[in-house]
Parts: structure tokens; sequence; C-alpha cells
């Protein structure tokens, strides 16, 4: 789960760790109402969770309350990269003498949080990562133990000289993990954290994902969601025992199983397809799944063609096409749908499934070809 | 031989009581597997399909001698379980259940390090020693003893896979699948060294995903360790960056963790990657000369 970088900002501010003054503005009305009389130099940035803000226009220095109107009334609304920015949020611009990276994510290969930080702030990590890897200093930190200030002191030292610095930014280390680990964090980033002309260090730009497995015991950060409208599909098929995820081609998949789901999309578009939507239905056979899925499937109006592809393990294909065949009386469709049963018990399976009329096949990559054949009738 | 289970692995069930756990304790016992008691905090005593129930984990290992373990119990006690059984002194360690949070998984590493536990998963299906042992929810009537060792990120994906190496005559020796999360135990190359070592192993299929590194060490482990021959397939070639195909793991992010990549690491460790699963069985039986 992602959240905005104004919500990011009160978390770290919570925490104690030092950010510029600002606030959240959902309209033009209540820029107007927050931003005082004065000359002060603020930044106006638009929220989205998409990276790149700056780049699209998202991102504009006010120098007078009149400049910080103007930048709120283009920003709000605006498009960066498919999303619509309904709200910006405006804070105290900070002079930078000198820009660094810190950030925490789950490391895959160390199993453990592992700091990350680098004296090239300001710019995509991913990008330090694939031009200068030697510039990324890493830091595993022992979960019993928790980063250890030994730890934060040795890597703030690699960014900063003067020990009033170096203090200032282990101190922050300390604090984010602290935050990432409370949260169920599964990425915390401090991008730029600045070190202003009067050596103070500031955490400029932040931004944080949770782990989604976790959300059952972070009430606090659950209550930050906020959806686009594909994401909202996602979570409401995810309610119901579904793990949906909506694309951009024609043929709709139902799948059971994440890695099948997955070899089914890749196998549409080896030969020549582009599949709708990534599908799993999990490991059974109950008919309200399959036609909650089919709704899903149905409801994607650039769907030409369906592909059922079902392996039957502990579940047997009979009683998953048992489950079909009631699943696809209550939905009546135009769209062809094809449909492929292997397994144990797939032979059953095949044969109560006729009795529908479907084709059916043997294979997955008969399935592929069939389902993209009948898409462009 | 096998790698990590045979006929002699001692199996308890932990959370054996709940509808998951019943169900496949069954299975696995109608398999062979010597399940030697199940594990459910105060119903200590019980009996569920002709296993004991014991309270604790140490209770069960000291009546039964149990060796490995496998866990069904709900998300948010699954790390809890993991650390009762490595304290326990359990070999073995499967967990089958899904959704267990990062966090849980990380504070359990070093303890499985310290007290010398293996993990399997979370969020997998188990793993197969065919005709001796079944430790998960794999479905046993499909794999058929002989000489392919097989290792996946995935499950249903892995069933598809083996039932078309059974199909085409290629038996297995031992199957695991590691399961898609990102922090989880047991990995590819761990697995690779095992079966490297096992003389009755004459290949291995590999079964990777997108997202992450794992198949990219593998690559150079295989390139640099291993005399058997390895056959690769990956998932999510079609996969759009930045969205988690199902698996928590299965998650391209900002351009590393690509089928591509990974793809490309293969090649040069002359590992073929099937372009579609149907083509694994021809590419063990051409490495195999068969």
């Amino acid at each position: 789960m992602k959240i905005h970088e104004y919500q990011a900002r009160n978390l770290f501010q919570k925490y104690g760790i030092p950010v510029p003054d600002g606030f959240v503005c959902h309209s033009v009305d209540e820029v107007k109402k927050k931003v005082g009389e004065d000359d002060k130099l603020r930044v106006v940035k638009a929220q989205v969770h998409v990276g790149g803000r700056g780049k699209a226009g998202g991102v504009k220095l006010a120098h007078t309350k009149a400049e910080a109107i103007e930048h709120a009334e283009k920003i709000l609304g605006m498009n960066i990269k498919g999303l619509t920015v309904d709200k910006v949020m405006i804070a105290d611009a900070v002079d930078i003498e000198k820009e660094f990276y810190v950030g925490l994510i789950n490391d895959r290969n160390t199993k453990s949080v592992t700091l990350m930080a680098s004296s090239e702030g300001g710019v995509e990590i991913e990008e330090v990562a694939k031009v200068s890897p030697e510039k990324i200093i890493r830091m595993p930190i022992d979960p019993t133990m928790g980063l250890m200030d030994w730890q934060a002191r040795k890597v703030a030292l690699q960014l900063f000289s003067d020990p009033k610095e170096v203090r200032q930014a282990a101190a922050i280390l300390v604090k984010l993990y602290q935050l990432y680990v409370d949260t169920d964090a599964s990425l915390a980033e401090i991008n730029p954290l600045v070190l202003t002309p009067d050596k103070k260090v500031i955490a400029i730009d932040g931004k944080m994902n949770f782990d989604d497995n976790a959300l059952y015991r972070q009430a606090e950060i659950l209550a930050m969601r906020e959806v686009n409208d594909d994401e909202k599909k996602e979570i409401e098929a995810n309610a119901k025992g579904l793990s949906y995820i909506k694309l951009d081609g024609n043929i709709g998949c139902m799948v059971n199983g994440a890695g099948l789901a997955m070899a089914t999309m890749d196998m549409i578009k080896l030969y020549g397809g582009e599949p709708a939507n990534f599908l799993d239905i999990g490991g059974s056979s109950n008919p309200e799944k399959v036609v909650e899925a089919m709704n899903i499937l149905l409801g994607d109006k650039n769907v030409t063609a369906v592909m059922i592809n079902i392996f039957g393990g502990i579940t047997r294909c009979d009683d998953v096409a048992r489950g079909l065949v009631v699943a696809l009386d209550q939905i009546k469709t135009e769209i062809p749908i094809v449909i492929r049963l292997s397994g144990t018990n797939a032979k059953e399976g095949l044969e109560i499934v006729k009795t529908t009329g479907l084709p059916t096949v043997e294979t997955m990559s008969e399935a592929a070809k069939k389902a993209i054949e009948l898409s462009k009738k | 031989m096998s790698i990590l289970i045979n006929k002699d692995t001692k199996v308890i069930v932990q959370g054996i009581t709940g509808r998951d756990g019943a169900f496949h304790a069954s299975k696995m016992k109608a398999y062979g597997t010597n399940i030697v008691g199940g594990i459910s905090p105060g119903k200590g005593g019980m009996e569920v399909e002709g296993v004991p129930v014991f309270n604790t984990v140490e209770d069960a290992v000291k009546a039964t001698g149990a060796n490995a373990s496998v866990i069904f119990v709900p998300a948010p006690f699954a790390g809890d379980a993991i650390l009762e059984a490595s304290y326990a002194g359990v070999d073995l360690v499967v967990c089958i259940t899904e959704g267990v949070p990062v966090q849980d998984m990380i504070k359990v590493t070093p303890i499985l390090k310290q007290n010398n536990t293996k993990l399997i998963g979370a969020n997998c299906p188990g793993l197969i020693t065919v005709d001796e042992c079944l430790i998960g929810i794999l479905p046993g009537m499909i794999f058929k003893k002989g000489n392919v060792g097989l290792i996946s990120r995935s499950g249903t994906l892995t069933y598809e896979v083996v039932n078309m190496l059974t199909e085409s005559g290629l038996g297995q020796t031992t199957c695991v699948g590691i399961g898609g999360d990102s922090v989880s135990g047991l990995y590819f190359i761990d697995l690779l060294e095992r079966y490297e070592n096992d003389p009755e192993t004459k290949a291995v299929v590999l079964i990777g995903e997108i997202g992450g590194d794992a198949e990219e060490q593998a690559a150079r482990f295989i390139k640099e360790k291993m005399t058997k021959p390895v056959v690769a397939f990956i998932a999510g070639q079609s996969a759009p960056p930045g969205k988690r195909m199902g698996h928590a793991g299965a998650i391209i992010s900002s351009g590393s963790g690509t089928a591509e990549e990974k793809i490309k690491a293969f090649a040069e460790a002359g590992v073929p990657v099937a372009k579609e699963p149907s083509e694994i069985p021809g590419l063990v039986k051409e490495k195999l000369g068969l």
C-alpha cells in the first residue's frame, strides 16, 4: 500500500524527524485560506502515487501567496502518468547546501531490513544504483537488535563530516527505522535529506509503502489508504478471495493459482494475443467464486474472449467443472469462452463441461490459440 | 536417496484442528507420510484423523521424535508457530500459510539460523519425495518416482509442469515449492546444492517468477558449481512493472526483477529456458540424452 508525501511527512513529524512546515490542500479555496500573507518562499507539490512529479510540472516554487494560488490552480486537476491530482502539499521552501538519500527496504537477499544511503540525493536511487552502485552504502539490520546507534553513526559518517551534522543524521536514521518497523513498512525513503546553510539536517521529501499482509494490524496506516478506480476493483476482488489485476489487452483469463495465471498471460502474449487481466481464483471449486470472477472479467469492456485455465490438484477437475456449469448457467453473455481443464479427474471434468456447449481443450497452448482465434471474430 | 525428506521423516502438523490442517493431514497420511502428531494449544489429548494432538510442539517432539513440522495456522500466528517449532528442535519446518507479514519472517530468520532450523515457505505448497513422504498440499497422484528434481516459486504451475513430466515418462526425486513471498526460507541455491549432491537426481527443473534476483543468483551458482543439467521456466514475462502478480514476491520494481534479465542470466549459464511450460519435458530429455 502506498501513501502520499504529506502523509509520510506527518508520520516523520510524529517520530521526531525534522521536516519543513507544511500542510495539504484539496482545493484552491483551501490554499487561499491556509497560505499566509507573508512573502515566504514556498513550494507547491502535487500529491499523487507516482514518481516524476517535478518533471511533469507538479512541483513549483511560489514567492508570494498569489503565486502559490496560481500554481495550485494549475496543479490541481493536472494529469500525471494517468492519475489526476486532487490535492497539493504546500511547504516552506528550504535553502539547500547539500542533498542526500536515505532509505529502508525489506531486502530479499539478506532477509532483513536494509538501510541504504547515498550522497547522491534528490535523484532516483534506482538511477544511482544503475550508474554508480558503489555510491550506495548498504547496512543490513539485525531484527532482534534493531538499527544500533553505531550503525546509524557509521552510515552518517560517510555522508557528513561535521560531528554535529553526523549526530543529527544518525538520530534521524534511528527514528526512521523505528517508524518503519512500527508501521510494517516495505519502503521508507527520505529523498532528499538535506543540509541547510545553517547546518540543520531536514527531511524535504518522503515516500513510504506498507506491507499489504500486515495491514490487519495497522489500523492507522490503513485509514490513509486512497485508491483509484482500477485499484478499487482489485481490492473488491481481493475481499472475495480473488486476486485480480487489470491489464490493457482483450483476452480475459481466469486461472487457479498465481504462477499458472502469470504463465497463462505469457502464453496468450506468446501466441500473439494480449491478456486483459491477471486473475487467480485460488484453489476452490466454489461456483460463486467463478460467477464473481466472470462478472469482473465481463465488466471489462475491452474483453472479447475469455480463457478459463484450471489445473486440478487437490481440488478435482470434475468438482471445478460442476462449479463452472452452475456459474456459466447464471451468466448470459455473447462473449466466447474457452475452457481448459487438466490434472486430477480432467476427463470427467471435460465431459461435464461439454454439456454447456462451450469449446473445451486439453492443453494451455491450445486454449490460448483458440481464445485468440475467437477474440478476433 | 532424495533431498530434505524421505520415508523416515516424522511429521507433525501445527494447526491440525483447523479445517485445512485436518483435511491435509488426512491427505498426507493417505499418501504414506509418517504423520506422528498434531499441535493445537488446549486440545492436547484429542485425536484428529487418527493422529494424537499435543498442546505444544515441544510435547509432540518429546513424545514422537518428530523431525519435521508443517504449519497451517492463520497468518497472524504463523511467525510464532515457526519459532515454536524451531526452539523445539524440529529440523525442517514447512509453512503453508499465505499472507504472513514480511516483518514476521524477517524476525524469524536469525532465530532459524541460531537453532539450525531449515524452513520452506511461507506461502508455499510444500514438498514431496515421491512414494516416500509428502509434506504440504501437493496433489500426490500426479507425481511419479524418477530422476528429476524440481524447485518452484509457484503452486499450480508446479503441478502443471509435474503432470507434463510424468506424462512424458520423466519421474521425479524430490519436488519443492519454495513459495511466492519476498522473504522466505530455503531458496533456489540452497536446494540446487542439495540436488547436486543427491546421487539419484540426474536433472533439475527450476520454475522461477518475475521479482527479485534469486533466479540470477541461481544461474551464477549453476554456472560455477553444478555438473547436473538444469532446465528453467520464468512466469510473468508479460507482467507490467509495479504490479504485484498475486504472489507478494512477484513484482517488477523499478526495472529490476524482469523476466528478460532472468532469461539472459540463465542463457549465460547454459540453462535452456522454456518459452512455455509444455516445452520443459522435451528440454529435460534433450539434456539427459533421452
